[in-house]
């Protein structure tokens, strides 16, 4: 369990307005202070004092940005591939395609695994019966096995009961849980059937009430389209990742609605996010060709994987069970297997015919899903 | 290219960055050198010469040199330099596919390079269809001569201007020498392959979705963002780090934990379903089975969490605390995991619940906190949130991890769970009895807590339980209002449905009041995932109002949870349950709403003499119910 997990959410009263709710520890000029998020955003938003300009703001943005890279560098005594040295190496991968799912009639966007390792769910470009829109980019299975959640380009995040009765009309029983003011790019479960948590185009993730309906919290801070998050697989933990078209990948706390880290080093849109097994690292896919390994606890990236003959944008990212092997897709139609800690390739996945939009490792690490546009999954094991 | 419906408006507007371009025109000017880029030399095709033409193979074995890759890789992505029109075939034009053979490809110009900033302007295409169809009448295709007609209809009133252009384009070509008219055609009808690919033809340019913001313009930054941005980055600074070298050792250390227990690494015993469609592994490795493999007992000793988060584990863990009386650590931490990942309805009488019976002086399962957090704890109850006792569950956390989960790992039920765990011999299939294993029928109906949902929402009630329940429970609670009777106003000795029923039901050695039919099969269902049975109290707030109005009692007759102890002798006298998390006073008899394991002789006699009601301090301030 990281030491980071036990920020725990202060309530009291706030520094500057004396009202009693949820504070954030925040820092001017080093010395802390707790502000309720109101007083946060109000000081933020005052505009242009004397003496400033924007260009003035925008040159101590960046030297301040100059002083938190240093910060990071200064704990930065080793990187991973050094420290790799000493790991042995990986015997080839003999890994091949052991099914391929057809079915769809259209390109397949998303998938995710049920917890029984065996079943899962796929959503595609078609017509859904249940669904007014085309394009249903997220999906996600519930814990219990009970019901899956989908959502696309209707703005909203459904949740559908399942049911063994082929002549049940699931279509009937959808409860329209998320609606956001743009599509909706990702859901996830949390670890409950309970609640649900979306990322969408309009720049923010929300975290909902399956039941009401309500929305819990808000986590504001892309400042363009958020592509993809991900649940820290920690039992205790209370954090998400999400990666969007600002080039930046931030950690939220779920109970604050904080933005706790956040990272820009890709150089073009993040495609998808994946938290490492031990919930200490995630990893990035973007469309720049490279996929990213970032350390929580170091806060910083120590583990970029390229090749100049990936020139293709990686549209999504998983981790095997162990975290030695990241499976990235790509859109040139392949899926490339890395070695996390020595940051080499170690096999290129080829038998798709378009672009890959998802890959999912089942949940006990047996298999490999890949979802593609070219209307198929295929498992690989 | 689509005609935008402005009736669905999604929001999005612009293209994605494809900054593949990029990278792909820096390897296509490295192919055209002249002395280190692929060999080309003049083709005869039909009657004329084509100038500078290049051989599938060559290209293939040029981007394995350069890149250092197998062949497979290379022509991949050969072909996908070829899919974005860089290069172009000369036969078979329509297929955009890079052949490893004699076939002829040419460098398609820079004027005709996929640009990044700008769709392909269906103005254009309007032009070449025209300028084609005057060329030579009927030589258009099926579907060009379909989006020909389309655009005529659209474009109608600039039809005139598009009939000028090509006629135009058309007689200005006539002016040029044969030969380079030909490649000109060549290179233009390639353009449009790639632009405005035939039906059924994958396409590189098809990106998918717009996005919302133009990832490809700059922003202009208000003194607002500014101003955000150094907040946080000021917070950032501030934040505390760990040094690399220990970060990323955990990393590496985790990766070498793990090794063994990663089917892509090592072998799966008995064998990888997947791979001889034998599912022995994952029957041996059900959520709730008796008897656990070996790698799955080690797993436990990985972590705390990984004990916790097996059902197995976590079952083993609860039987070692009953022996040692120490189980109501355990039930605060999950209560305190049902809180916060529970429905909003609930929530607030859940953390009262919780308070009257884990936190409160003189509970009946009081858990032993520091006076500090204890202080935290009970003021924030004040105004309950669903994070209200993180403080206290992540004390209660860290006090079992450190002390109860130590001794567990040294302790006597551990040690037997581990002696008896089984350790599968590997599958040696021959090939014949592969073919078998793989046309053998798979039973997707089969027997698991995931597969068996309730019809109408087991989900919202986080069990799947038998179809059989569902037809032995007698009560059927329809759509009652969501709120609850304020908790506190209910007594501790109220006599509930169940109380009743426990009293009268002397029979029910274990205190289940219903049997279910499936046995062994229900129990193991009973999981031990208990963060997941997320239990409701209220029958209805597990239930959709707007689903069926039938809404029988699956949401609330879960059965109960109990250990996997199949030895009867070690249960329990009747649980006195009703007790501590009573809600509604009329709640089905069969429904048990929190776990107890640990029941000392203690409590069974303070509940039967129905111990004093626990009143909260913050009972004045919060009279009326809750919903969340």
């Amino acid at each position: 369990m990281c030491d980071q997990t036990f920020v725990a959410a202060t309530f009291g009263p706030c520094e500057s307005c004396d009202k009693a709710s949820p504070l954030m520890n925040i820092y001017i000029k080093t010395e802390a202070i707790n502000y309720c998020s109101f007083c946060v955003e109000k000081m933020a938003c005052q505009g242009l004092q004397a003496g400033e300009s924007l260009a003035s703001l925008k040159r101590e943005s960046e030297s301040l940005k100059k002083k938190l890279d240093e910060e990071r560098n200064k704990l930065n005594d080793v990187e991973l591939n050094k420290v790799a040295e000493k790991v042995e190496v990986l015997s080839a991968l003999a890994i091949k395609t052991r099914r391929v799912l057809k079915g769809h009639n259209n390109k397949v966007l998303n998938m995710d695994w049920c917890k029984d390792k065996r079943r899962m769910v796929s959503s595609s470009q078609e017509h859904g019966v249940s669904l007014p829109c085309t394009w249903v980019m997220a999906c996600a299975y519930a814990p219990s096995g009970c019901a899956v959640a989908c959502g696309g380009l209707d703005n909203r995040c459904s949740v559908f009961p399942l049911s063994m009765d082929p002549n049940e009309n699931l279509a009937a029983k959808r409860k329209a849980v998320a609606m956001h003011t743009n599509y909706v790019s990702g859901c996830t479960f949390t670890n409950s059937d309970m609640q649900l948590l979306t990322s969408s185009g309009d720049g923010t993730c929300a975290l909902w009430d399956v039941e009401s309906g309500q929305l819990l919290q808000s986590f504001h801070g892309h400042t363009a389209d958020v592509l993809s998050l991900d649940l820290a697989p920690s039992e205790t933990g209370n954090t998400f990742v999400s990666g969007g078209c600002d080039k930046k990948a931030n950690v939220w706390d779920m109970r604050s609605g904080q933005n706790i880290q956040s990272f820009e080093s890709h150089q073009s849109d993040i495609n998808c996010v994946k938290y490492y097994p031990s919930g200490d690292a995630f990893a990035s896919a973007s469309d720049d060709g490279t996929c990213r390994f970032y350390d929580l606890r170091a806060d910083r990236e120590v583990a970029v994987y390229e090749k100049d003959s990936v020139i293709f944008g990686a549209s999504s990212v998983d981790f095997s069970l162990s975290g030695r092997l990241l499976f990235a897709g790509y859109n040139d139609y392949t899926i490339n297997v890395w070695d996390v800690l020595k940051g080499s390739r170690v096999a290129a996945l080829f038998g798709h015919e378009n672009r890959i939009s998802r890959v999912r490792v089942s949940p006990d690490g047996t298999a490999l899903c890949s979802a593609s546009w070219d209307n198929t999954l295929r498992v690989w094991a | 290219m689509t005609v935008r419906n402005t009736l669905r408006d999604h929001g999005q507007r612009y293209r994605p960055r494809m900054a593949c371009l990029k990278k792909a025109e820096k390897v296509l000017l490295e192919m055209q050198d002249p002395k280190s880029g692929v060999k080309s030399q003049p083709q005869r095709l039909v009657i004329t010469t084509i100038p500078h033409a290049i051989i599938g193979e060559d290209i293939v074995a040029w981007l394995a040199d350069r890149f250092q890759v197998d062949a497979r890789e290379a022509r991949s992505l050969g072909s996908m330099l070829v899919s974005l029109g860089y290069i172009y075939p000369l036969q078979d034009h329509k297929r955009l596919v890079l052949r490893p053979d004699a076939s002829l490809y040419r460098f398609q110009t820079p004027y005709f390079w996929p640009a990044q900033q700008w769709p392909v302007e269906d103005t254009d295409y309007a032009i070449y269809l025209a300028k084609r169809n005057i060329r030579k009448k009927g030589i258009l295709e099926m579907h060009e001569q379909e989006q020909y007609n389309r655009l005529h209809k659209w474009m109608n009133h600039k039809w005139d201007f598009i009939v000028m252009q090509a006629k135009e384009q058309y007689r200005a070509a006539k002016e040029r020498k044969k030969p380079d008219r030909v490649v000109f055609d060549c290179q233009e009808r390639a353009y449009w392959v790639v632009h405005r690919p035939p039906p059924g033809t994958v396409s590189a340019m098809d990106y998918g979705l717009d996005r919302r913001v133009d990832p490809n313009a700059d922003e202009a930054k208000t003194p607002d963002y500014y101003e955000r941005m150094m907040i946080f980055t000021q917070q950032s600074i501030m934040r505390p780090r760990v040094k690399s070298s220990v970060s990323i050792g955990a990393l590496v250390k985790y990766c070498a934990t793990y090794k063994s227990h990663d089917p892509f690494l090592s072998k799966c015993l008995p064998s990888n379903p997947w791979l001889t469609d034998d599912v022995t592994y994952w029957t041996l490795n059900m959520p709730n089975v008796e008897t656990p493999t070996k790698m799955r007992v080690e797993r436990w000793t990985f972590s705390f969490g990984e004990l916790l988060l097996d059902p197995r584990g976590r079952d083993d863990f609860k039987r070692f605390l009953k022996k040692e009386f120490s189980g109501e650590n355990l039930a605060f931490w999950e209560g305190c995991e049902d809180l916060k990942w529970g429905t909003a309805a609930t929530m607030r009488e859940k953390a009262e619940q919780i308070y009257k019976t884990f936190l409160a002086r003189g509970a009946p399962r009081w858990i032993n906190i520091d006076g500090k957090t204890m202080e935290i704890t009970v003021s924030s109850l004040k105004h309950p949130h669903r994070y209200v006792l993180d403080a206290a569950q992540t004390h209660i956390y860290m006090l079992m991890k450190k002390d109860s989960y130590g001794r567990y790992m040294k302790s006597q039920v551990f040690k037997d769970t581990l002696k008896k765990a089984l350790v599968p011999e590997e599958h040696k299939f021959t090939d014949a009895q592969l073919e078998q294993n793989a046309n053998a029928p798979v039973d997707i109906t089969q027997l698991c807590r995931f597969t068996t949902p309730m019809p109408h929402l087991a989900v919202y009630s986080g069990l799947a339980d038998s179809p059989s329940t569902n037809a032995s429970s007698s009560l059927s609670i329809l759509a009652h209002p969501p709120a609850c009777p304020s908790p506190i106003s209910v007594a501790l000795d109220s006599t509930s449905a169940f109380e009743r029923r426990a009293e009268t039901g002397e029979a029910d050695r274990d205190g289940e009041v219903r049997t279910p039919a499936e046995g062994n099969a229900c129990k193991s269902k009973m999981a031990l995932f208990l963060r997941r049975l997320l239990r409701r109290g209220c029958g209805p707030s597990a239930v959709f109002a707007s689903l069926s109005p039938k809404c029988n009692s699956a949401a609330g007759a879960g059965g109960r949870i109990q250990p996997i102890s199949p030895d009867p002798s070690s249960q329990a006298p009747p649980r006195r349950v009703g007790n501590f998390f009573q809600i509604k006073v009329d709640i089905p008899p069969e429904c048990r709403i929190y776990p107890i394991e640990s029941e000392d002789e203690e409590d069974e006699n303070r509940a039967a003499l129905g111990a004093k009601e626990i009143i909260c301090p913050w009972e004045s301030l919060t009279s009326q119910n809750g919903t969340g």
